[in-house]
């Protein structure tokens, strides 16, 4: 009003942006916009990965996603191995959740040289056992990984805590840790340790008491639901269109799930409905990790009931060092922690594979998705969002 | 699965068509044909989801061959679209308008192949290695090994394991193992 009155009309073109959209102009030379990198080398970023953002103020105007840092040529490399020698060099290709990809490789390789129906039952009861397992692992740190977003860091701890001994587990079953090896072609590579059953179910009664307490932390604390509500959202018609899959695609209503949809190993004989959410905010994204962690934990008991207590681990299988495969080329599915994980597996006839290539649920969520869903946002909401999209980078760039 | 590759067979020649699983079918087409035959597939089909976009190198034949896997969320199947392309000046059609993640797929394979995408966003972009200068490094005739020793400084008194002769080793001791054998397997 004053302005009118004294007829000023300032240059709109030095104000902030009102409302930010991915088609607001940026002039750089202006020095309203600076560029900030977050990352590589940032707690607060999941992995080897940077965003370039350029900001004005707090407010984000751009971001681009560059991977890289972690480029180790898997791909490359199997290519020129012998298939069983992929199996350890898989694996790597994710951190977070390294058993899919043992599978992956085991179920192309069998459904390409005919061996698909020949595993044994018992081991593809401990498959699914293995797949769970892996699943509870990366919930337990991704879970309270949200709430450490928002300061909540005690939740992380206790969920590291409680991770360490399903990984004692895993090293009570497979041998390792991390990276286990223990799906194979034709099967597994061992059978149930005695007392396995007893000693996960204790640990399944501690996650028990975690999950009612990381509701607590979490789900009833102002700040986290202040901040997390009505953040980053995703909607129905963008889950197509961006390739959105897993919990991000459940949590504003698209119920996709590869254990129902397409159903492999034994899901089928599970019972178990997937959570979903009709907000798709960071908010409803860790609501539905909560409700997946004690589904989670359910199945891996009811896993545990409806196995057989024991029976062949793996099916007689070729000498692997002249394993040759005839010509052709399959993709093989799974729903990991992190949504609908995949391998495009392609065999010329010879004893090693021509191409494999992995599609990570991150390939779409961390590039496409992260760099629409970040405009507008405030800088400070950048790992928040981020994590709440899991985003994985050697997935990205294997 | 067939119904659909009738249908679609109608409209252009299909080749090395596949029944890989119930649910899951790969066809090769021709590559004027491609994006015409995608769009239809997302437009009338249902197949509204796009899995993943892959290249794989058939140097033998002079070939790349590109991968469109298509999902329909609503009967649950899958079809794998087959282009091949001539390896010399490879160059396809973006399919950038049809999904926003597709830019992604078209980017790497630029970077990993070699292969063109004219008017695709940011195509020209670094993806994961930057100042390659060599040929793109997932095609066949790139040699990681040789590219190796050529590029890192060899460190001297490094014993290196054959990791298959190891297993051999380890898995059939009994098994003689010649020169000649060798051969014969490889």
């Amino acid at each position: 009003m004053i302005n009118k009155f004294l007829g000023f009309k300032p240059d709109e073109k030095l104000l902030p942006h009102k409302t930010v959209t991915a088609d607001t102009e940026i002039d750089l030379s202006s020095h309203k916009y600076q560029k900030i990198w977050l990352g590589p080398n940032h707690p607060g970023v999941t992995g080897n990965m940077a965003v370039e953002l350029t900001v004005q103020g707090n407010t984000i105007m751009r971001a681009k996603t560059h991977v890289g840092y972690l480029h180790r040529g898997f791909e490359k490399l199997i290519e020129r191995r012998l298939f069983v020698q992929g199996f350890p060099t898989s694996i790597r290709m994710c951190v977070a959740e390294p058993d899919t990809n043992e599978y992956f490789i085991a179920r192309s390789t069998e459904e390409l040289s005919g061996y698909a129906d020949a595993v044994p039952e018992y081991a593809n009861w401990l498959r699914m056992l293995s797949l769970e397992m892996a699943r509870l692992q990366g919930l337990l740190r991704g879970v309270p990984g949200q709430g450490g977003t928002f300061a909540l860091g005690i939740g992380v701890q206790w969920g590291v805590y409680l991770r360490d001994l399903i990984l004692d587990r895993f090293e009570e079953l497979t041998g390792a840790r991390v990276y286990h090896m223990f799906i194979i072609a034709g099967g597994v590579r061992g059978a149930l340790p005695s007392g396995f059953k007893g000693r996960m179910e204790d640990n399944l009664r501690d996650i028990d008491d975690f999950i009612i307490r990381i509701k607590k932390l979490m789900f009833h604390n102002s700040v986290f639901k202040t901040r997390a509500k009505g953040l980053a959202v995703i909607t129905p018609d963008m889950v197509d269109k961006f390739g959105i899959v897993g919990t991000n695609a459940r949590c504003c209503g698209v119920k996709r799930d590869v254990r129902k949809d397409n159903p492999y190993l034994y899901y089928e004989k599970l019972d178990f409905d997937p959570p979903t959410a009709t907000d798709g905010d960071v908010y409803s994204r860790t609501w539905i990790r909560w409700q997946e962690l004690i589904q989670t934990v359910d199945l891996i008991r009811q896993i545990m009931a409806k196995m057989p207590e024991k029976g062949d681990i793996r099916c007689k299988m070729p000498n692997v060092l002249n394993w040759k495969i005839p010509k052709g080329e399959t993709y093989v599915r799974l729903e990991s922690g992190r949504g609908e994980m995949g391998m495009y597996y392609v065999t010329d006839g010879t004893d090693k594979p021509r191409r494999i290539n992995l599609r990570g649920p991150s390939y779409t969520h961390a590039i496409s998705v992260l760099e629409h869903m970040l405009i507008g946002q405030d800088v400070a909401d950048v790992h928040a969002i981020m994590v709440s999209l899991q985003t994985c980078p050697p997935e990205i760039e294997r | 699965m067939k119904e659909l590759i009738e249908k679609l067979s109608s409209k252009h020649e299909l080749q090395e068509v596949v029944y890989q699983r119930d649910n899951l079918v790969f066809a090769a087409i021709s590559k004027e044909n491609a994006i015409e035959a995608v769009t239809y597939l997302r437009d009338y089909e249902d197949f509204t989801h796009l899995v993943m976009m892959s290249c794989v190198d058939w140097i033998e034949d002079g070939k790349f061959q590109l991968l469109y896997l298509l999902h329909n969320p609503k009967l649950k199947n899958d079809i794998g679209i087959k282009v091949y392309i001539d390896r010399e000046n490879a160059e396809m059609v973006s399919a950038h308008h049809l999904w926003k993640s597709v830019w992604t797929y078209q980017r790497e394979i630029k970077e990993f192949f070699g292969v063109d995408f004219p008017g695709s966003p940011r195509v020209d972009e670094n993806f994961v290695v930057e100042g390659w200068d060599d040929i793109p490094f997932m095609r066949r005739d790139f040699d990681t090994h040789e590219y190796a020793e050529k590029t890192y400084f060899p460190r001297g008194n490094r014993k290196t394991n054959d990791p298959a002769e190891y297993m051999r080793k380890k898995l059939y001791p009994n098994q003689p193992v010649t020169a000649k054998q060798r051969k014969d397997d490889k």
